[in-house]
């Protein structure tokens, strides 16, 4: 694997994606670095709770935290998502493998046509 | 997000698993008709060659094809066994089947797949399986372990490589 993770920070990672608010951060930090407090500006909701969001998402490896003076930019970690699209290109390679079993079982069920628009086809 | 690209494409997987909806979606295409692609999803003979865990034989405990029906399927690999099972909820050949689906390994979880089978030219079809379970995190979860058993294949794959002279 490109990018060493262990199980329990893969569940992090997955129970911080679980919930609507964290997502939206996260999507807005697609477009750059925020603070909290422009964060919570975008939200329906305190300092208190974008900060609790914030604690998961980077317990999860989703978010960092720099300091730079007096702030403390966000950044999206956007590493942890190619990884989750490779998840999705692994579960989709496994249905595959199953499909092309699939394939074969399906070719053996009409032998002669299936050679014939092969053949055909080729 | 989806993932599509590559050669063949008509002959791939392409598989949806859209934000905040606790669900997945397969479509694939097929060089059968309608009529083959349902057989092999409910004759269990057919079945066990192709719906198991790849590379592990999978043996029917039960199977009773038929709307309201259930089945168990039984996969081992050496002295491990991976136990499935489920409900036929619908049978409607050759273009409808709905059923449940539950690995024993996590016996609370429970997914509702639909799928639609649609005739394409040249004798062919499109697949189309739906899985709905309880919750994005479930989902979730679901996708991650298809990663486990898809990196477990990719090293055997691997030693299979190494091993050829």
């Amino acid at each position: 694997m490109d990018v060493p993770m262990d199980a329990d920070q893969l569940d992090r990672a997955f129970a911080a994606l679980s919930d609507r608010t964290r997502r939206g951060i996260l999507a807005q930090l697609t477009s750059g670095d925020a603070t909290v407090s422009e964060l919570g500006a975008s939200y329906d909701v305190s300092l208190q709770a974008v900060s609790k969001h914030l604690k998961v998402l980077e317990g999860a490896g989703l978010v960092s935290r720099r300091r730079d003076g007096q702030r403390r930019p966000v950044h999206l970690e956007a590493q942890v998502f190619d990884l989750m699209t490779s998840w999705i290109e692994r579960y989709r390679r496994q249905a595959e493998g199953r499909y092309q079993s699939l394939d074969a079982v399906l070719a053996s069920l009409r032998p002669d046509e299936r050679g014939r628009s092969r053949g055909a086809a080729s | 997000m989806s993932t599509t690209s590559g050669e063949q494409s008509s002959r791939r997987t392409v598989i949806s698993v859209p934000e905040g909806l606790p669900c997945v979606e397969i479509v694939r295409e097929f060089d059968a008709p309608p009529e083959d692609v349902y057989r092999a999803h409910v004759d269990a003979d057919l079945a066990m060659r192709w719906l198991g865990p790849r590379d592990i034989a999978s043996r029917a405990v039960h199977w009773d094809a038929r709307t309201g029906g259930s089945w168990r399927y039984v996969s081992r690999r050496g002295e491990e066994e991976f136990g499935f099972y489920g409900s036929f909820h619908e049978l409607r050949p050759p273009e409808r089947i709905v059923q449940t689906f539950t690995y024993e390994g996590s016996p609370d979880g429970v997914a509702l797949e639909v799928l639609t089978l649609e005739p394409l030219p040249g004798g062919r079809t499109r697949l189309r399986a739906v899985s709905v379970v309880e919750t994005v995190e479930a989902r979730d979860a679901f996708v991650a372990s298809g990663m486990e058993q898809g990196v477990v294949e990719g090293y055997r794959k691997l030693d299979e490589l190494m091993n050829t002279p």
